[in-house]
């Protein structure tokens, strides 16, 4: 026999009862008091709040990278045109050190 | 003959707001036999349904009118449904003595003699329904929609919004895991 073979007879007899379809009472009517003063949201007004939170969130995140950028100490002070000249020149030095060392 | 449910969606669209009431009568029922098969208590069972409507007149704009209103009301009260076990993971762990007599009797027939036929359902409703309240919420929502309201895995893809692979992982370990529930009410009894 199959395993899950108990399990189906058990989900089979649940399928032969169906759930009860009954509302309560003037349920409609206390849907209705909630609904009170609400009004159905826009589908575009839920494209502009979506659209209005991401706008929010690069803002902060432009703002915080702005700000580490200002105030936190930089690792590598060398500018890029340092950084250019060390790497070209190192090259060089190392041949002049070469041509040094021939007797 | 009473308006259509696309000409009572535009008209509460419109400002009509009263004519909601049309449709809350008319689909009600139908929310109601989806929210008992996840919650058993009738205060649960209300407050699902009062959350599907508030949500449904909320969303009523994003409702495009390609399939019936009743479907895409459906798939709101299921996901309503699968947040509501999210948020009561009553998974309680039973022992074989807190099951009723009829329960247990049922139990002894399919464990002693598993070839014989269910008679008593509502003894086997009983305990799947218990079976169904341990099982963790995806898994319970997976089984309730694939075994019990026998939909095809696309459908339940479409209303969970799950993958298909998804669907299937999550029907494959649910089924594991209420046979492993199950065999421990058995072991209980008879090991």
């Amino acid at each position: 026999m199959d395993d899950f073979e108990p399990c189906r007879k058990l989900i089979a007899a649940a399928r032969a009862v169906p759930p009860e379809a009954r509302v309560p009472y003037a349920f409609e009517k206390r849907i209705m008091a909630r609904l009170e003063g609400l009004k159905p949201e826009d589908s575009w007004a839920l494209w502009g709040q979506a659209l209005w939170r991401g706008a929010v969130f690069c803002l902060t995140l432009a703002v915080l990278l702005v700000a580490g950028s200002m105030f936190l100490p930089a690792r590598n002070t060398d500018t890029l045109t340092q950084a250019v000249q060390s790497t070209v020149f190192a090259a060089v030095d190392n041949n002049t050190d070469q041509i040094g060392d021939t007797p | 003959m009473g308006r259509t449910d696309a000409e009572l969606i535009a008209e509460v669209l419109q400002g009509r707001t009263a004519s909601f009431e049309f449709l809350v009568e008319r689909h009600s029922p139908r929310v109601f036999a989806i929210a008992r098969r996840y919650a058993r208590r009738d205060s649960e069972v209300e407050d699902i349904a009062q959350e599907v409507w508030l949500k449904s007149f909320q969303k009523l704009a994003t409702f495009r009118g390609d399939a019936p209103f009743e479907h895409w009301l459906a798939r709101l009260t299921v996901r309503t449904c699968y947040d509501f076990l999210r948020g009561h993971k009553r998974n309680r762990e039973r022992t074989f003595s807190e099951l009723s007599e009829p329960e247990q009797d049922w139990l002894d027939r399919v464990v002693t003699n598993p070839e014989e036929a269910v008679e008593s359902a509502a003894a086997a409703r009983q305990l799947v329904e218990r079976l169904l309240e341990e099982l963790s919420p995806p898994a319970r929502l997976v089984i309730t929609l694939l075994e019990i309201e026998e939909r095809s895995v696309r459908e339940i893809s479409e209303v969970t919004g799950w993958s298909v692979p998804l669907v299937k992982v999550r029907a494959f370990r649910a089924r594991a895991e209420m046979k492993k529930r199950l065999a421990r009410l058995a072991k209980g009894k008879y090991l």
